[in-house]
């Protein structure tokens, strides 16, 4: 069992998400994060999908995903064949941002603060998996009201382009 | 520009792609594709079904027996819940069928209203693609998108769900086809280079098999498999769907495949030291355990679907091609070779098959009558003009060991899905594509009740089908598994049957019941003679097993005689 990137390239057309999943779903395949967003084409849509499974299983997997009429192309990669960030928000009590320490803990874990309201303050923070929990572990004795997270978005290192699957 | 109706150019669009027959029932929410296909009764043929899974098992018969792409229309809700069985059939054994199913007005869709149902939704992993049209102005693209994609690269079923505003609706027709897909690849692009490979692998085997399926009827290759065959003298073996691509009676032909297949096959699947598969996707019943199948051979594994490479059999080479297109270029580079001596031991297997199973089968000399007679019987009259429709379970496995198919589109039957009450209403569709064949219907007594309403559409739209029903009174490939893997507990499988032939008397069916050998000749002799259709109920042992068998879990060279 090993983390693989899946990612992919779709038309932007009405149930394409539900298409994609029931091939995980078929093969009793468990998400662990899905992401979608428009892509640097115009109109194309680009998925990106982490699982842990045998690269056997990713290899059919993917080619099942890219029989999908509306789907362009899927590819998937190991970690260290991928750049990849997830993003997290932290709601925390208003009190927290006049604590002094803050800036100084902010900095250190490459956090910084998005919005400050009459009755609490929201936190940022991009990175990995463990970075983002390790926070939310440090921010916990301060109250945190809420913790959410992003799934993973990954670019890839291999210099393929999509271009040439749109002919 | 006169505009027209979104439900009239629901029709003009299925003229535009030459559609001629439709098989439906209507309801509410297609209502006014039905008012539209009433001003069209001389362009099409509309057959009136009496359940929609009917409708779609006959659009599938339709599809597999003629060359066009079958249609279907249905309602929403109810309607269109009852195409799904018919659809994940069409899908699993890869035909063209496009459904159009009516829906709700627009701003009702998600509100649970009368007869809604998310039918996009239960739809999507038994089609090949589907589409929910709310606006009149996409119907026609829609169509001519939905005819491409069923027909194309690997055929399928495609399903257009259209809402009663969109119907309704007024549109300025214009027709455009659709030829391509920007994020579809039908045709796949060969590489050269593995055929090349492959070639080279084939010309120096000295024990090579040749497994074909399906995929060689739906490129229509049988004339290149039969000149690659004829060339580099490599027996042939059929799945149960590719039956009929590859002559029979050509000397090279060395039987059916799988569970229930042929003896020698199976177990030379485990000696042949080259296995070239072409069209056919290694299904389970085809393989048994995988872990122990071709592990000594070379693989090369032929298919359109990219996904099916790899899948289940790991290949040395495989090629993601058209069959057609990858065999007349290994046709140009396959030494001409006589593989005799290696299809003799083929040979000998066959006569041990035959010795110990089939002498018995078709010849039995006292008892009650067993299926293998009536078909071996069927098939001593088989000419080009005769297709075969089987439904599932002992009887389709008899008719597949035992019919002698020489001709393609001469075998249809569900296979991947295992869909029992497909063959009455697959053999409607079966007869309006090919109207001067022979259609007959081979069913089990079980099998025939689950779609027996369709008797009706035989008699409302005068269709010429043959049915033999082999009545063993037992659902019986369940009972033999029960028999031979559950301690003869027989669970559920004795079935009470009607008298089918009163009941076909009803739909001014004519039918004849037999029980004795001695009448059979002269009942099958009725039968094929018989001016319309007709029902030929053949009482049969009740308790017969087919064998050879490649038991669940076993490996295909530990295949079973008795």
């Amino acid at each position: 069992m090993n983390t693989y990137n899946i990612s992919v390239f779709t038309e932007n057309n009405i149930g394409i998400l539900n298409r994609i999943t029931i091939i995980f779903t078929r093969r009793h395949v468990n998400i662990h994060s899905i992401t979608a967003s428009e892509c640097e084409e115009d109109g194309i849509y680009r998925y990106t999908i982490v699982i842990k499974n045998s690269e056997e299983q990713v290899i059919k997997i993917v080619n099942q995903i890219e029989k999908l009429v509306d789907v362009i192309k899927a590819f998937y990669y190991e970690d260290k064949d991928v750049v990849y960030q997830e993003l997290a928000l932290y709601k925390l009590p208003y009190e927290t941002f006049k604590n002094q320490k803050i800036n100084i803990l902010l900095k250190r874990n490459d956090a910084r603060i998005i919005s400050i309201d009459e009755k609490f303050v929201t936190l940022e923070k991009t990175g990995n998996p463990e970075e983002i929990f390790e926070l939310f572990q440090i921010l916990k004795p301060l109250g945190v009201f809420e913790y959410v997270k992003s799934g993973r978005v990954a670019i890839s290192k291999p210099m393929k382009t999509l271009k040439e699957f749109l002919t | 520009m006169n505009k027209i109706t979104g439900s009239k150019a629901v029709i003009k669009s299925l003229l535009k792609e030459k559609v001629d027959t439709i098989f439906g029932y209507p309801g509410g929410a297609i209502m006014p594709i039905y008012d539209s296909l009433y001003g069209y009764k001389n362009e099409i043929n509309h057959v009136l079904v009496r359940h929609e899974q009917g409708a779609i098992h006959a659009a599938q018969g339709y599809a597999r027996s003629g060359n066009k792409c079958g249609v279907v229309f249905a309602t929403s809700g109810p309607g269109a819940t009852n195409l799904i069985t018919g659809l994940a059939d069409a899908m699993i054994d890869s035909t063209p069928v496009v459904c159009i199913t009516g829906q709700v007005h627009s701003s009702l869709l998600g509100t649970d209203a009368f007869q809604e149902t998310d039918v996009i939704g239960i739809s999507m992993p038994v089609t090949k693609w589907n589409i929910q049209i709310t606006n009149a102005k996409d119907i026609p693209f829609a169509i001519a998108k939905a005819f491409y994609i069923a027909n194309s690269g690997r055929p399928g079923p495609v399903l257009i769900d259209i809402t009663k505003d969109a119907q309704f609706d007024e549109i300025e027709f214009s027709y455009s086809y659709c030829n391509r897909i920007r994020s579809y690849k039908p045709t796949p692009k060969m590489d050269y280079s593995l055929i090349k490979n492959a070639s080279e692998i084939i010309n120096i085997a000295s024990k090579p098999l040749l497994l074909i399926g399906q995929g060689i009827i739906l490129s229509q290759a049988e004339g290149e498999l039969l000149k690659f065959v004829n060339k580099s003298g490599i027996p042939v073996a059929s799945t149960l769907l590719g039956l009929g691509s590859f002559p029979n009676k050509h000397p090279n032909y060395v039987g059916y495949l799988g569970m229930h297949g042929n003896y020698a096959p199976n177990i030379m699947t485990n000696e042949c030291d080259v296995l070239i598969a072409i069209g056919m996707r290694f299904d389970d019943r085809v393989t048994g355990n995988t872990a122990q199948y071709a592990k000594q051979a070379k693989v090369i594994h032929v298919d359109i679907d990219k996904s099916e490479l790899n899948k289940i059999i790991p290949a040395e080479v495989a090629i993601h091609a058209d069959a057609k297109k990858a065999l007349s270029e290994l046709i140009k580079l396959t030494n001409t070779q006589n593989h005799s001596n290696w299809i003799g031991k083929f040979k000998i297997l066959e006569k041990q098959e035959y010795q110990q199973v089939i002498k018995n089968s078709i010849m039995p000399e006292s008892g009650m009558i067993k299926m293998a007679e009536v078909i071996n019987f069927l098939s001593k009259k088989n000419d080009k003009n005769t297709v075969i429709i089987t439904d599932v379970g002992q009887h389709q496995m008899i008719t597949s060991r035992y019919y002698k198919y020489n001709h393609s589109k001469s075998n249809i039957t569900s296979g991947g899905l295992g869909t029992m009450g497909f063959a009455l209403p697959a053999a409607i569709g079966a007869k309006l594509a090919a109207q001067k064949k022979n259609v007959i219907a081979i069913i089990g007594d079980g099998g025939f009740q689950m779609n027996i309403q369709e008797l009706g559409t035989i008699m409302q739209s005068k269709v010429d089908v043959k049915v033999i029903i082999l009545n063993n009174n037992f659902l019986g490939m369940v009972r033999q598994w029960q028999e031979m893997f559950f301690d003869k507990r027989y669970s559920f499988t004795d079935i009470q049957n009607p008298n089918f032939i009163k009941i076909a008397e009803g739909y001014g069916i004519k039918g004849k019941t037999i029980k004795s050998r001695d009448d059979l000749n002269n009942g099958i002799e009725t039968m094929l003679k018989s001016k319309g259709s007709f029902i030929l109920e053949v009482i049969c042992e009740h308790e017969e097993n087919v064998f050879p068998m490649v038991k669940t879990g076993s490996s295909v060279s530990e295949i079973i005689l008795k």
